[in-house]
């Protein structure tokens, strides 16, 4: 890899007051960003300027900052997360770009995740999904028998971990040309559908999880594949069909 | 108490889009079947028995009519979903890139399919319509050469052996034989039942004439709305682009149900996907072949 360097860019930054006032795209020169820097970094470079400048600096989600949490969201350049594959937008460097690239960031846009203010949106809609059906209602008051006395075998277990490393982070919802959230959901349904402990509450749970998801106002999935290969988890299109699958089997 | 909404709910709608879609798919192969006789010289007879047959059998029918409730159903929920899926998003990105992440097809269904709609709309226009309802439809005849030098048009009756010389059959619009010549004996009732004047007798029955309506139809010399000259040409680059555009709606479309209803594993998807390429690459090629040889040959 070539040494860091610094380059000049020109962003092109969605700033909005808050959710009821019209947004609009600002333009911003930032000198000697390093290219060792990651994204979010030359973001605070930036608001750092803006600072200094007296100027209301850019509101943005982050959190953990290494790729786990799901806060940060961002629509860079035309795509979700970014130029980049398997990656957040805390994981993306800035040696992804050129010296004197414009760069627009722009908040993830579905009617079901609102602005909040700039580049942040309200995600709880994935939160009242989750709600809707979600979990196992377990009686854990006393008599909790180990979660390795069930049998599962390796590959459902396996395919019920990688759809559970979906981090709610909405880049499926950002990239999907409908502001389809069924890849979310598809995750979130197979998790529980694979595994023995979720096949209990399988049919209520699918019913219900789909019903929120259409009620929060998201589109239908054409298969385009997008959010597949925009989710930072790779979570698979398999998992879209699995939820199909159940919930075919919970409305007959 | 969670309740399933087959018909209102987002997936409920999707399950729709594909079981309609892939008995489209089936019809589009079955039709395909019917044309591909165009190629067959001296097909004329057995393309119109098969015309016939096609609007006649009650199986067919039934089947006709499956089809004609799949075109309706799928374009009417196509739009629902398209519309759910604008309004997903009411505010649109400044900056997209989505080629980088999805097909051309994938993302124009919703376009695609309404050209080939309009294409559809036309289609049934010309053939389906006169077919099923046009009075006037050209009845099929056929040159024979009773003796040497004595070449005359017959009709061609349904039974075998069944001719009528087409000088002695009244047509519905005819006129009044002239004074002075003899009144016709044969008269052609109903659209294609031939009857006897005189005892008013059904004597026979013939075949409406579509190969020489599809014949005439892209072989057409006369001028568009009177303007444009050679529609025959006009109409077959209008068929050949629809094609074009089904191929591209079938490229998405045939592996798209398949994911829709649930069908996707690693061991079949590859092949499912396959599959579907290859079905949206032969069947609109080989019906476009079709008006491309009436057009450019004979």
């Amino acid at each position: 890899m070539s040494a860091a360097k610094n380059i000049n860019i020109t962003l092109k930054i969605w700033r909005q007051k808050n959710a009821k006032t019209k947004g609009g795209i600002e333009t911003y020169k930032l000198d000697n960003v390093s290219t060792a820097s990651s994204f979010l970094e030359m973001l605070d470079q930036l608001n750092e300027q803006l600072v200094n400048d007296r100027k209301e600096p850019v509101a943005f989600d982050h959190d953990c900052r290494e790729g786990i949490c799901g806060s940060c969201s961002l629509y860079i350049n035309g795509r979700a997360h970014g130029p980049d594959i398997g990656i957040t937008t805390c994981q993306l460097h800035m040696r992804m770009f050129n010296d004197g690239d414009t760069i627009f960031v722009e908040p993830w846009r579905s009617k079901a995740f609102p602005v909040i203010k700039d580049l942040v949106v309200d995600r709880t809609a994935f939160d009242r999904i989750q709600q809707a059906g979600g979990f196992v209602s377990v009686n854990t008051s006393g008599n909790t028998i180990d979660a390795n006395s069930l049998p599962v075998p390796k590959d459902d277990a396996d395919k019920a971990f990688m759809a559970a490393a979906c981090i709610g982070c909405g880049a499926c919802v950002a990239s999907c040309k409908n502001g389809s959230a069924m890849l979310f959901v598809g995750a979130k349904v197979s998790q529980y559908a694979l595994l023995p402990q979720g096949k209990v509450e399988a049919t209520e749970r699918v019913l219900n999880m789909v019903r929120q998801m259409d009620e929060e106002g998201f589109g239908n999935c054409t298969n385009t594949g997008a959010c597949e290969i925009e989710c930072p988890k790779g979570i698979s299109l398999e998992n879209i069909a699995r939820m199909n699958r159940e919930y075919l089997k919970a409305s007959l | 108490m969670a309740k399933s909404a087959l018909l209102k709910s987002s997936i409920g709608k999707k399950y729709w889009m594909a079981l309609t879609g892939l008995f489209l798919c089936l019809f589009l192969v079955g039709h395909l079947a019917g044309n591909l006789q165009l190629l067959m010289p001296n097909s004329q007879l057995q393309f119109n028995q098969y015309a016939l047959f096609m609007t006649s059998n009650p199986a067919v029918k039934i089947l006709s009519y499956l089809t004609y409730i799949s075109i309706l159903f799928h374009a009417i929920d196509g739009i629902l979903l398209t519309i759910q899926n604008k309004k997903a998003r009411p505010v649109a990105y400044a900056k997209s890139n989505p080629s980088a992440n999805s097909s051309f097809a994938s993302r124009n269904m919703a376009v695609l399919g309404t050209l080939v709609l309009v294409f559809l709309a036309t289609h049934m226009t010309n053939f389906w319509a006169k077919m099923h309802f046009d009075k006037s439809m050209p009845l099929m005849t056929q040159t024979i050469e009773a003796a040497p030098g004595m070449k005359s048009e017959y009709y061609v009756g349904r039974s075998v052996g069944q001719y009528y010389q087409v000088d002695q059959v009244k047509l519905p619009g005819d006129k009044e034989a002239e004074a002075g010549t003899p009144p016709k004996q044969l008269e052609v009732k109903n659209g294609t039942d031939v009857y006897n004047v005189q005892a008013n007798v059904k004597v026979g029955e013939l075949y409406k004439d579509l190969h020489k309506i599809t014949f005439d139809f892209f072989k057409s010399k006369n001028k568009l709305f009177g303007v444009i000259p050679n529609e025959g040409l006009l109409f077959t680059i209008f068929y050949v682009l629809s094609m074009l555009v089904l191929a591209y709606h079938l490229w998405h479309g045939f592996q798209s149900a398949f994911q829709t209803l649930g069908l996707n594993s690693p061991k079949w998807t590859p092949t499912i996907k396959f599959l579907g390429k290859a079905f949206a690459v032969l069947v609109p090629l080989l019906f476009a072949i079709i008006p491309l040889y009436i057009h450019f040959t004979k």
